[in-house]
């Protein structure tokens, strides 16, 4: 079994996790955070799978802005629950543990990419055609340019209708 | 090499836990976070056929799902916001004024 095989199933394994504490938090907080781990550990499958650019996508769009504006909105219609949110002391010194074992993985892997015979292991194929960005930037403009306009047109349709539903109607 | 039957299950599990917040909780943010579970299982399911089939089309669709999960996002708590000024709750219960 190859790294790539242990990877997956070790960030599959995780995002089922994470995906099935998400549907069963009470607190909608704690289901966020645990929403955006999922989509993190799915972002880490993209890259296994070679989709670097929708690893990234995925990131920026999910983890960065979906994820976001649900917890803006959480605790713009729920103040209680946006108090429970408070963490214990307990809580921090596991968080600091997590996130210094979390550098410890990164610098594992990097030094093992400069060292190693692992350097661009992931994309040396993609990057002799001329990486997965711009192939499918090829494709998403000759091929998908319809859809890619109705698009455009569909997010400035969901971009009006949600400030006019949003509007605080009493100003008026 | 990632075996494709594993992907594909892999798609489904997220797709049925997604599912379940969906259809069981009564917290309006847990069924819309179901629903964007679902979204992304597709994106799983797209992205491992794009993979074993060598097809970078199977990439270019999970850009499309993804925008329009942004923009169902977006609408969808901006009805939640609406729905809360009026109703004061939410809880999926009370969203009953369009039942018959």
């Amino acid at each position: 079994m190859s790294y790539t095989e242990i990877f997956f199933y070790i960030f599959a394994v995780l995002s089922i996790l994470f995906a099935l504490l998400t549907v069963t938090r009470r607190n909608a907080v704690h289901a966020a955070i645990c929403l955006l781990l999922t989509f993190f550990f799915i972002a880490c499958n993209y890259v296994l799978l070679e989709a670097e650019f929708l690893a990234a996508v995925q990131v920026l769009v999910y983890a960065g802005g979906v994820v976001g504006l649900m917890l803006y909105v959480i605790m713009l219609v729920r103040k209680d629950e946006a108090d429970e949110v408070r963490q214990s002391l307990g809580q921090r010194v596991i968080a600091v543990f997590i996130a210094i074992l979390f550098v410890l993985e990164i610098a594992f892997i990097s030094l093992l990419a400069y060292y190693g015979n692992y350097s661009g292991f992931l994309s040396s194929k993609m990057a002799q055609i001329g990486g997965n960005t711009e192939s499918i930037g090829a494709v998403l403009y000759t091929y998908f340019l319809l859809p890619f306009e109705v698009v455009s047109v569909l997010l400035l349709a969901a971009l009006v209708g949600a400030v006019v539903l949003a509007k605080n109607r009493i100003e008026r | 090499m990632i075996p494709v039957n594993v992907i594909f299950l892999y798609s489904l599990i997220i797709f049925c836990i997604g599912l379940w917040g969906a259809l069981s909780r009564r917290n309006v943010f847990i069924v819309l976070m179901g629903i964007e579970l679902m979204l992304n299982a597709v994106n799983i399911a797209f992205v491992g056929f794009a993979s074993s089939l060598g097809n970078i089309a199977g990439q270019i669709i999970p850009i499309f799902v993804i925008t329009v999960a942004a923009g169902e996002a977006a609408v969808g708590l901006a009805i939640v916001v609406a729905i809360f000024r009026n109703r004061l709750s939410i809880n999926i219960d009370s969203f009953n004024i369009l039942k018959w």
